[in-house]
């Protein structure tokens, strides 16, 4: 026998995967680290601090507490919040029960009118509100004037917030609910009707309790959304303040650090419970048993005939929003002349400058898609496929999701926390692009993650060992197996991180250049000015590109799809 | 005993604080075909793992010709390895599949061709070279991971239940061909099985696992006949056991060795008949032993009985018999002890 030690020194090298995984695998640590630990950690030690800078322990949270305003603010927060979470849920409930659970025609159409939320920032869904119900409003003056009746909402406040972020988060309330309303096992209708259930009584004991994690999580995602949104609450809330409008305030107003960090970690309270529920649901979530049933619907033309009037009604909501800002868009003078013109887009007169903002967001979406997908892909396929050291492997997964509890204006404060600091090494990337790119992978990580990893988890488990067994260096079979397997998630997660790149402006409003501004806070900045018409243009530059991105991904995945037809698994 | 081609000495593998392999001690002789026997979870797949470097072991070293692989890389081991889900790439051709390792070596573009082809036929797939997996059978799948096992031309070709997968009939065809490339290519194969009527019928050296430990090895008759424990014998084949009494030695009987006759003779114990199942060319015969005997026999007896006795003795339920044991067939297993074996973890 050989000496014992010599043997354990190599088994552990073995164990532990090749010296190249472990050392990309602290490289990867180490990068997460800089992303997202740091900055949060200057965050907190900002929290701690007074306006000249010097230690002061929780005195502001102390003061926080006892400053009426500024408790105010949290008051409304949770208050629309709230209201947000539970409208957007019963919204996205019936939409979803209607798209998964009946017969009505055309739900191709009535889901791809949901999604298309998704790819407008919340200011324009601000922006929509104001043309239909604020003072000007076709709404408020009954078309102007052409019709004899006058509805004013009283937009600006809690009303206009509530309808924005409704808007604005039922389409994701909407995604979490069909998904769990279409894993289900017809098995239970059946057995619960040959036991003489009515209607009523199946709904509640079978229907519900099978979509009860789905209401959960989709609860506390709307909440979320509503309690961090910036946009939207800039735009029609009015003198009605809210959390993210008061760390903007803070910061930019007031220049009061300490005060905004402070408001953010408040800020993260309910998205850190939303994220440890959402871990609890996961958890829980027990996948459908292998001899479940799909759900039959069954022909009920009262019932389709209720849920289609429901979806055309919300549909027609967000087309003639989304229409509204258009239009607007490209009318000379709302609501005085109504003669089409291009004016709006011509950006030099406003606020923003010039068509510039658009082109520096197009830049850094792409830079962030690009760079952001390769990172996350190798980050879920270390994390996911090799043997490094499972400590170091945990650690990367807890980083990895870390960011789905960080509200995007909180990663923001963090970022000018962390690299703005003379004594930072990497302090040369502030004011640059490179920054807002940063700032956006960190912000979209963990679902990009997460969609890595489940396409990663579906490969079999043993394409790494026959490589090994084949004696092919694991790179190798990585580019030429599984980033081929995985190109539609790859895809995906591209898109996601273009799309939310361009849309978002809460991480990236403290962190631009002033020759860097970006679209999504120059419609911001133009709004602020008055200039809501160029606002409205900006916006709908946003979402054609978005639609038209996303066209382009699905017109990439047909192709793949076509060509991998022949390698997708068939059943024998 | 022919000469150890490979010795595992003292492999040892766990997974945390679980105990995947006790320490294993087997030696191989160049160019047999041996089964790892034994019931799912007992290691099997582990030992075939480590054989090919797919893990490391804790402790023990592995040699091959007396030369110490236990810390050699499995590119650099020469072994083939057929994986229980076959691991083909959903997303290469056949052809393409086989000539993965292939394109490793430094051979020519027209030398890989060759080989890819050669492989494939001796599957019989060449037709199917340009196909993806996913458009075969499941037999074909395997014969594809096999010839992709094969196509480095491995001193160690090793198969992790490679037949388990297939419906009865294409399994019995695969049998006989794996065993022909065996034969055909000089290879040492490692069979990794929980199908007992698998491993007799296709090994030289069955090994039998059970709990992380290596319970028997030997030819497959020695295992069939000479069973060295409870485990074992009840393992392959059925099997009668008699109830020895404190300190006795353990004894038992394959079904097929039990006599049954109408009348009584010196040494025979009278039973009644509890049930016959139809076995196709033979009977299996289940009886209760009358009388203080019956306490030696408390979960009765069986019997493999021809047909052509049953018709004759007129065998049917509740029937009197007298069966006999005889002694030449008894199985010894050597003083009982507590049942180590069969505490199924
Ligand atoms: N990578 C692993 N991590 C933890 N436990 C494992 C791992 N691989 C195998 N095991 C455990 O080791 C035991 C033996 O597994 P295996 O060798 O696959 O058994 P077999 O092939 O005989 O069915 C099983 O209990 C299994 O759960
Ligand atoms: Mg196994």
């Amino acid at each position: 026998m050989r000496p014992a030690k010599w043997h354990t020194a190599l088994t552990l090298k073995r164990r532990n995967g090749s010296l190249f995984e472990r050392l990309a695998m602290l490289l990867l640590l180490a990068g997460l680290s800089v992303m997202i630990l740091l900055p949060l950690f200057s965050l907190f030690s900002k929290a701690v601090t007074n306006k000249q800078g010097e230690y002061n322990g929780l005195d502001n949270f102390i003061d926080y507490f006892s400053t009426p305003a500024l408790l105010n603010s949290l008051q409304h927060t949770v208050y629309v919040s709230l209201l947000t979470a539970v409208l957007s849920v019963f919204l996205g409930f019936l939409f979803a029960y209607a798209l998964t659970r009946t017969n009505i025609p055309g739900k191709m159409f009535f889901k791809t009118v949901s999604l298309l939320m998704l790819f407008a920032p919340t200011m324009m869904v601000g922006i929509g509100l104001t043309y239909l119900f604020g003072n000007q409003g076709l709404i408020t003056t009954g078309f102007f004037d052409a019709l004899p009746l006058h509805w004013d909402i009283g937009l600006y406040g809690p009303t206009g917030i509530v309808i924005a972020e409704v808007l604005y988060t039922f389409p994701q309330a909407c995604l979490i609910l069909v998904v769990s309303l279409s894993f289900s096992d017809f098995n239970l209708y059946e057995a619960a009707k040959t036991m003489g259930a009515g209607k009523g009584r199946i709904f509640l004991t079978v229907t519900i309790p099978s979509v009860k994690y789905g209401l959960i999580s989709s609860f506390f995602v709307c909440f979320t959304l509503a309690f961090t949104d910036f946009g939207a609450p800039q735009v029609v809330g009015g003198g009605y303040n809210v959390l993210a409008t008061e760390i903007y305030k803070q910061v930019i107003g007031q220049q009061n650090m300490g005060m905004g960090a402070t408001v953010g970690i408040i800020l993260t309270l309910p998205a850190i419970l939303a994220f440890i529920v959402d871990r609890f649901v996961t958890s829980r979530q027990h996948a459908v048993s292998a001899r479940a049933v799909p759900y039959r619907i069954t022909a009920n033309r009262k019932r389709d005939g209720v849920f289609l009037s429901l979806c055309l009604i919300m549909a027609g909501m967000i087309l003639l929003l989304i229409g509204t800002v258009f239009a607007a868009s490209v009318i000379k003078i709302w609501p005085y002349n109504l003669a089409f013109s291009l004016k709006h887009y011509d950006f030099s007169k406003v606020a923003g400058g010039s068509l510039q903002p658009f082109w520096t967001s197009l830049r850094m979406s792409a830079w962030t898609a690009l760079i952001g997908t390769v990172v996350t892909f190798v980050g879920a396929y270390l994390i996911e496929k090799t043997k490094t050291f499972p400590v170091l492997r945990q650690a990367g997964y807890f980083l990895s999701i870390l960011p789905l509890a960080l509200p995007g204006i909180v990663l923001g404060l963090s970022y000018i926390f962390f690299f703005n600091k003379e004594s930072n090494p990497m302090h040369g990337i502030y004011g640059t692009i490179w920054i807002l790119v940063l700032a956006n992978i960190a912000h979209f990580y963990s679902v990009a993650f997460v969609t890595a990893t489940s396409a990663l988890k579906k490969l079999d488990r043993e394409i790494e060992t026959a490589s090994d067994s084949l004696g092919v260096p694991r790179y190798k079979t990585l580019l030429r197996v599984t980033i081929p397997l995985c190109l539609p998630a790859v895809l995906e997660m591209a898109m996601y991180f273009f799309i939310n790149s361009m849309v978002t402006v809460s991480a990236v409003m403290f962190l631009y250049a002033a020759d860097l501004k970006l679209a999504s806070v120059s419609i911001v900045n133009m709004e602020d000015a008055g200039d809501i018409a160029p606002a409205a243009a900006m916006s709908a530059l946003i979402v054609l590109t978005n639609i038209g991105i996303r066209l382009l991904y699905e017109a990439i995945t047909h192709q793949i799809k076509k060509r991998t037809h022949a390698w997708q698994t068939r059943e024998h | 005993m022919p000469q150890s081609y490979l010795s595992i000495e003292g492999i040892r593998k766990s997974f945390g604080s679980f105990t995947a392999l006790e320490p294993i001690h087997i030696e191989i002789p160049r160019n047999e075909f041996v089964c790892l026997l034994g019931p799912s979870g007992c290691g099997k797949t582990t030992l075939l793992r480590m054989i090919a470097g797919l893990e490391t072991p804790d402790i023990g070293r592995m040699l091959v010709e007396g030369r110490d692989i236990t810390s050699l890389p499995s590119a650099k081991r020469n072994v083939g390895f057929m994986f229980q889900s076959y691991a083909l790439f959903p997303n290469l051709t056949v052809a393409q599949n086989v000539a993965y390792g292939l394109r490793e070596k430094k051979m020519s573009k027209p030398q890989i061709q060759s080989k890819v082809e050669e492989v494939l036929n001796m599957v019989d797939l060449l037709s199917s070279a340009k196909k993806y997996p996913a458009q075969l059978s499941g037999g074909q799948q395997q014969r594809v991971a096999l010839a992709r096992a094969i196509a480095l031309s491995p001193d160690f070709l090793l198969l992790d239940e490679p037949l388990s997968a297939l419906d009865a009939k294409v399994r019995e065809k695969l049998r006989l061909e794996i065993r022909r490339l065996h034969e055909q290519l000089g290879m040492t194969t490692i069979m990794v099985t929980h199908d007992q009527e698998e491993a007799l019928t296709m090994a030289d050296t069955v090994v039998v696992m059970n709990n992380a430990k290596v319970i028997q090895s030997g030819m497959p008759e020695d295992i069939y006949e000479r069973p060295n424990s409870r485990f074992v014998a009840d393992f392959i084949g059925a099997v009668n056991f008699l109830e020895a009494s404190d300190g006795r030695e353990a004894l038992a009987i394959r079904p097929e060795h039990v006599r049954i006759s109408p009348i009584h003779e010196p040494g025979s114990y009278e039973a009644r008949i509890e049930s016959l199942e139809f076995r196709g060319s033979f009977y299996r015969v289940t009886m209760l032993v009358q009388g203080p005997s019956s306490r030696y026999f408390p979960n009765g007896i069986m019997a493999d009985v021809n047909r052509s006795i049953v018709k004759q003795y007129q065998l049917e339920k509740n029937r009197r018999v007298y069966v006999q044991l005889p002694e030449e067939h008894l199985i010894h297993f050597g003083p009982t002890r507590p049942e180590r074996l069969e505490v199924v973890g």
